[in-house]
């Protein structure tokens, strides 16, 4: 094996993990505490892509003020979305099938209202970091990747602190053990469940402005979300840590498929990746135990 | 009448595979989101002997039925015997969909993502509605039988259902298997009816609208998924609605039928039990 191009692989790898990483969070976050597999993320963060570029090209703003406005789009529409589609059927305790296929259609409903109205055009994002490159080990990085890998780890990091040092992060641990117990102890569910809507809808946006800069903005690519999903599961759903780590190793194993296999055999694999967690190990490598309940 | 007639046959082929998600979904107790997948390999096999191999109709339609059947004993056999929850089921379902889907656009038979063109035009009106007629007599006999109790009891309760002697794992392969049937034979029809095909023409979205034309019928109800899978066709082709504002309605139409009625349009009753009351073979005590 030819060590540069491994280097390579392997930095490419990681850049995407990163990004899937940043959408897996957000499945995640939702799994834990709703126990549904919220298929509606991959519209929010298709939305929160077409925030920031809304801002960014129409009004030409900068980086941060680009990803600060698409953080707080995804996350208003993400938080309004729980309101219309799900809290009446949390409420009244439906089955956990019931929200997914809610989610779905969520999904289908932002997907194809985008299609309608806006058009199936491609759009690019304006060339915020231009083409730079950095060098590692004579294997050239573009500064975007390195960007989006680090921003991912802080922002994980921060959310992982968030949930264990705050008084918010101990509710939302308490309504992941136990909803009941945790309402009965004085914590407002309702406020709580925005809360986490929030955050893994401003991850959603950060997420879509990485992966419209990275690749184009148009109305399927929440679809990517998939790729998450399968992250999300790897790494355990529900885990934080998992769902970085899951991430990652997706990314790299995937690039590896593509580079040294084949590259139309790399959805295959990662969805027999799937097929073979659910299967084998459904709660991944750090999940927790989740069976289901008589 | 020419185009109202394609329009109906269109409808009654997308009866069939909802009629099959509907044992499998509605009956069975399990959600799928990858039945598209099914529809595929029976349109892509059927396709293929004929266009090929010059295989009569018939049995080329027979075969891609039972290839469907065949390739549904893929994902059913690992993801059924390790009893998955039924949400990890669905998307493990979900990526099987996908992955058939990319190893269609990549084989060298199947003409990869540009699609099989002229295929032969062997799908007649009263074909279809012969096959959907056999399917709707097949399902209400296999429902009434010990098979079909059996599902049943497996939606109502699984724990109960295996602590009674039902065993799961069979009972479910067998419904999926059923439902594979069907959609396969769904598919080799609309293969002949449109005498083109391509991958993109079996992915999640059309899984999902299978699935919410069994939602939207109600789930334990056969007429139910019927009437709404003809509506779910008909009106939109009818009124010459865009594909993509029938997709805006579809969404929203799952969304609104989840938060205000999860039983769906008939329930868990059937057509027939508006005039006679005593029938009611998807059963359910009413809470």
């Amino acid at each position: 094996m030819w060590p540069g191009l491994f280097l390579q692989t392997l930095i490419t790898g990681l850049s995407i993990g990163g990004i899937y990483a940043l959408m897996a969070v957000g499945y995640s976050l939702v799994f834990s505490v709703l126990n549904f597999s919220n298929f509606a993320h991959g519209a929010v963060i298709m939305l929160g892509a077409y925030v920031g570029l809304a801002l960014a090209a129409k009004l030409s703003l900068g980086f941060g003020i680009v990803l600060a406005g698409s953080i707080a789009g995804a996350g208003i529409i993400a938080v309004l979305n729980e309101k219309l589609a799900y809290s009446s059927l949390r409420r009244r305790k439906a089955p956990s099938l019931y929200l997914m296929i809610s989610a779905m259609g969520c999904a289908v409903f932002l997907e194809n209202l985008v299609y309608a109205t806006i058009g199936s055009r491609f759009y690019a994002f304006p060339e915020f970091f231009g083409r730079q490159v950095i060098s590692i080990g004579g294997s050239s990085v573009s500064l975007l990747d390195v960007g989006a890998f680090l921003f991912a780890l802080v922002a994980i990091l921060g959310l992982h602190l968030f949930i264990n040092r705050t008084r918010t992060g101990i509710a939302i641990r308490a309504g992941v053990s136990d909803m009941t117990m945790c309402s009965l102890m004085g914590v407002d569910l309702d406020r709580l469940i925005a809360i986490v809507f929030l955050l893994a809808g401003g991850f959603a946006g950060v997420a879509g402005v990485f992966l419209g800069i990275k690749y184009l903005v148009y109305p399927t690519m929440g679809w990517v979300t998939n790729k998450a999903y399968i992250a999300a599961v790897i790494g355990g759903l529900g885990s934080l840590p998992g769902a970085l780590a899951g991430g990652l190793i997706l990314g790299v194993v995937e690039t590896f498929v593509s580079s040294y296999i084949s590259s139309v055999m790399r959805d295959v694999f990662s969805f027999s990746l799937l097929i073979a967690f659910l299967v084998w190990r459904p709660n991944g490598l750090w999940g927790t135990d989740s069976e289901e309940k008589v | 009448m020419d185009y109202i007639l394609s329009i109906v046959i269109l409808a009654c082929i997308n009866m069939i595979a909802v009629l099959g998600l509907s044992i499998f979904t509605g009956f069975t107790g399990l959600f799928s989101l990858g039945h598209a997948a099914f529809v595929g390999v029976g349109a892509y096999t059927s396709a293929i002997l004929t266009y090929y191999y010059y295989v009569p109709f018939p049995l080329a339609l027979a075969a891609g039925a039972a290839a469907a059947g065949l390739v549904s004993l893929i994902i059913g056999i690992p993801t059924l015997r390790a009893k998955l929850r039924s949400d990890y089921f669905a998307i493990a379902i979900l990526g099987f969909g996908e992955a058939m889907r990319v190893v269609l656009e990549n084989l060298e038979i199947t003409n990869g993502a540009r699609g099989l063109p002229g295929i032969d035009n062997f799908t007649t009106f009263p074909i279809v509605l012969a096959c959907l007629a056999l399917g709707v007599f097949f399902a209400r006999n296999f429902l009434r039988s010990r098979w079909g109790a059996a599902c049943i009891a497996i939606r109502e309760d699984p724990i109960a259902a295996e602590m009674a002697g039902v065993r799961l794992f069979r009972t479910r392969l067998l419904s999926l298997v059923v439902s594979a049937v069907y959609c396969g034979l769904s598919g080799g029809l609309l293969a002949h009816f449109l005498s083109f095909i391509q991958p993109v023409m079996f992915t999640l979205v059309q899984s999902t609208q299978l699935l919410a034309a069994v939602i939207a019928g109600g789930m334990g109800s056969l007429s139910g998924p019927l009437i709404a899978s003809f509506v779910f066709i008909g009106l939109p082709e009818a009124l010459r609605v865009a594909q993509m504002w029938r997709l805006v309605a579809y969404g929203l139409l799952l969304v609104l039928i989840m938060v205000y009625r999860p039983q769906g349009l008939m329930g868990y009753s059937e057509l027939s039990s508006f005039f006679r009351r005593k029938d009611n073979p998807g059963g359910r005590m009413q809470p």
